[in-house]
C-alpha cells in the first residue's frame, strides 16, 4: 500500500468524477471561461468532488480516532452511535425553534454527537466482557436505539422527512453554497496529524499512556471532540455514509498497522479514493440516474466488512 | 530516592493496602513478594501514581509523586503493567520509540532516534526491530516493552509480574537483563514476582507484603530463611544453599 499509488488512484478517479455526469463537459470547454459548461463545472462538478473528498477523508480518520482511543477495530461512526445522535441533534434543533438557522442546527448536531458518542465511551468502560465484535453490536444497538427515538419524534412532528433527508448519504444534491461547513474538517485533519502521536499513545492503554507521561483523559476527549465535529459536517451537508470509518482505516491498518502519524495519510487517501469510486460507481450505473452513495457504500462496504469478520479475527 | 509513607489504598469497603512505609534503596534491585491479593500490585501502581493512594503518600525526591508534572515524571519513573496485551500493530521499533516519548512528544530529534537504537541493542533486538508486536513470542514481546522502558531512560523501574506467561529460559535472560541494567547503567528496579527463587537469587533487597501490610523487608538475606517464609507464606519452606544462591524447596511443604 504505496501512498503513490494511493495518491495516483485519487488524482485519476478526481479527473474521472469531473468529467462524468448529464451534461457532457469536455476539458476543452474549460477553455471558454464565461461557457455554460465552465459555469456548471464551477457550481456543480467542482463543490462535488471537494465535497467527496473531504467527506471521505473526514469519515475515514474520525473511524481511525475512534478506534484508536476505543482499542477496538470496530468501532466508527457508525457502529458507535455517532451518526444517529448526530440526528437526533438536528431533529432537536428543528422542534424546538421554529425558524431554525443553520448555525443552530450545526451546534446542536455537534452537541449531541459529541454527548452521544462520550456516552458509548461511559459504556464501553463499564462492560467487562470486551470481545471485539461484541462491543460494535452494542454500538449498533445503541445507535438503532437513538435512531428510534429520533424516527418517534419526528413523526409526532410531523417532520419525518425532514428527517429522512439525513438518512441517506447523497452528493447528487451537492453544489456551491450548499457544502462549505465541509471545510471545518480541513483544521479538524490537520489538528488530527498533529496530534496522531498522543492517539497513538492513547491507543496503547491508559497505564502505558499514563507512563509515558500522556494527558489521557484530555486526550480522549480532544480526539472525540474531532470525531464529532467531522460526524456533524459530514451530516448536515451528505448524509450518512456507512462503513467508510470502519472499513477504511482497518484496511490500512492491515498493511501499514497502527502508528497513526504514519497511517493518517494513508487512510485519508484510500477514504478519498474509495469514496469516489462508490460516487463514480453510482453515477454511471442507471446512468443518467444516479444511485445514493450510501447505497452504493452500502454495499460495498458491508462485503468488505463481511470479509474482514470471517478472516480478520487474527489480527482484530 | 523514592519513599512510601503510610499508605492505605480501599478497593470499596476493603482494604487492599494498609498503612504501608517502604523506602525504595536507589541502585538496587528491589523485590515485593507475597500471597496472592497482598497488595503487591497495587502498592507499585500508587508508587508509579498509576492509582491514587487513599490516605499516605509516595515522595519522590521529597516530593509528592501526584504533584508532579506528568512530563517530569515520565522521565523519572516508568512502569510496566501485567499484562502486556496490546491490540495496537506497531513494530518492535515503533514501539521503543514511544519510549522517548516524555522527552519529544513523537517527534524523534537525532538524540532520540541513538537512546532507540541503543535500546533496541541492548535487548538484542535488532534483527526483528521491523516486526510487527503480533507476530513476536511472548518472550520477544516482554524484551520489546522493556527495550522501550530503556529507551524512556528512567531512572527508576518499576515492573509488575514481568515473567507472567515466560519459559524458565525466557525468565532467566529477562533476570539477567534486569541485573545488567541495575549494575552497569545504574538503574533501579522494583518489581512485583511470583516466584520467591527469583527474586532470592536476583534481588538485592525485599519487601515482602501479606494481606496488604508489610511483613517483612530488608535485604534478601534476611528474608530467605525458613523462618521468615513461614510468617509470609504460612508454609515450613526448607531453604538450600545452592552455588551461593539460596533456593526454597516448597514443591511438597
Amino acid at each position: 500500500m504505496k501512498i503513490r499509488y494511493l495518491l495516483t488512484a485519487t488524482i485519476v478517479l478526481s479527473i474521472v468524477s469531473l468529467f462524468i455526469g448529464v451534461a457532457d463537459i469536455k476539458p476543452s470547454d474549460l477553455l471558454d471561461f464565461h461557457s455554460e459548461e465552465t459555469r456548471l463545472f464551477l457550481i456543480s462538478r467542482v463543490p462535488r468532488l471537494v465535497a467527496i473528498l473531504l467527506a471521505g477523508a473526514g469519515m475515514s480518520i474520525a473511524g481511525l480516532i475512534m478506534q484508536s482511543l476505543s482499542r477496538n477495530k470496530f468501532v466508527s461512526p457508525t457502529t458507535a452511535g455517532t451518526l444517529d445522535a448526530t440526528r437526533l441533534g438536528v431533529l432537536i434543533s428543528m422542534m424546538f425553534f421554529t425558524n431554525v438557522t443553520y448555525f443552530q442546527k450545526i451546534s446542536f448536531a455537534f452537541i449531541f454527537a459529541l454527548a452521544g458518542t462520550l456516552l458509548f465511551m461511559q459504556i464501553l468502560n463499564r462492560i467487562k466482557f470486551k470481545d471485539a465484535i461484541f462491543i460494535p453490536l452494542i454500538g449498533l444497538m445503541y445507535g438503532n436505539i437513538l435512531s428510534s427515538v429520533t424516527t418517534f419524534f419526528a413523526y409526532k412532528a410531523n417532520i419525518i422527512q425532514n428527517i429522512s433527508a439525513w438518512l441517506q448519504g447523497d452528493f447528487s444534491l451537492i453544489m456551491k453554497g450548499r457544502y462549505e461547513l465541509l471545510y471545518i474538517s480541513v483544521p479538524v485533519l490537520i489538528l488530527a496529524y498533529i496530534y496522531a502521536n498522543r492517539f497513538t499513545v492513547a491507543g496503547m492503554g491508559e497505564d502505558f499512556a499514563k507512563n509515558l507521561g500522556l494527558s489521557y483523559k484530555f486526550v480522549m476527549n480532544f480526539g472525540l471532540v474531532l470525531v464529532a465535529l467531522i460526524s456533524t459536517t459530514v451530516v448536515l451537508t451528505v448524509g450518512l455514509i456507512p462503513f467508510l470509518g470502519l472499513i477504511i482505516p482497518n484496511i490500512i491498518s492491515l498493511f501499514k498497522g497502527d502508528n497513526l502519524a504514519k497511517t493518517l495519510p494513508h487512510t485519508a487517501l484510500l477514504g478519498m479514493s474509495f469514496l469516489l469510486f462508490c460516487d463514480i460507481l453510482g453515477r454511471v450505473l442507471i446512468f443518467p440516474y444516479e444511485i445514493p452513495i450510501s447505497m452504493t457504500v452500502g454495499v460495498i462496504g458491508s462485503a468488505i466488512f463481511l470479509f474482514m469478520l470471517f478472516r480478520g479475527r487474527a489480527y482484530a | 530516592m523514592i519513599q512510601v509513607k503510610e499508605i492505605t489504598k480501599f478497593f470499596g469497603k476493603k482494604p487492599v493496602v494498609q498503612d504501608v512505609s517502604v523506602d525504595i534503596a536507589s541502585g538496587k534491585i528491589t523485590s515485593f513478594i507475597g500471597p496472592n491479593g497482598a497488595g503487591k500490585s497495587t502498592l507499585l501502581s500508587m508508587v508509579s501514581r498509576l492509582l491514587n493512594a487513599d490516605t499516605g503518600e509516595v515522595l519522590l525526591d521529597k516530593a509528592d509523586v501526584r504533584r508532579w508534572k506528568s512530563d517530569d515524571f515520565a522521565k523519572r519513573v516508568s512502569i510496566l503493567k501485567q499484562s502486556n496485551f496490546m491490540n495496537v500493530r506497531l513494530t518492535i521499533r515503533e514501539l521503543v520509540s514511544f519510549g522517548r516519548f516524555p522527552y519529544s512528544k513523537g517527534n524523534l530529534k537525532p538524540e532520540d532516534e541513538e537512546k532507540v537504537d541503543e535500546a533496541i541493542l541492548y535487548m538484542n533486538l535488532q534483527e526483528i526491530q521491523h516486526n510487527y508486536l503480533d507476530e513476536l513470542s511472548g518472550g520477544q514481546r516482554q524484551r520489546a516493552f522493556i527495550a522501550m522502558v530503556i529507551a524512556q531512560d528512567t531512572e527508576y523501574i518499576l515492573l509488575d509480574e514481568p515473567l507472567n506467561n515466560l519459559d524458565m529460559k525466557h525468565s532467566v535472560q529477562i533476570m539477567k537483563i534486569l541485573r545488567k541494567l541495575v549494575d552497569e547503567l545504574g538503574k533501579t528496579v522494583v518489581i512485583v514476582l511470583h516466584d520467591i527463587n527469583f527474586a532470592s537469587v536476583y534481588s538485592d533487597h525485599i519487601v515482602a507484603l501479606k494481606d496488604g501490610r508489610v511483613v517483612r523487608n530488608g535485604p534478601t538475606n534476611d528474608i530467605i530463611n525458613s523462618h521468615a517464609l513461614k510468617e509470609i507464606y504460612d508454609m515450613d519452606i526448607p531453604v538450600q544453599e545452592q552455588d551461593g544462591c539460596r533456593i526454597c524447596v516448597y514443591f511438597n511443604s
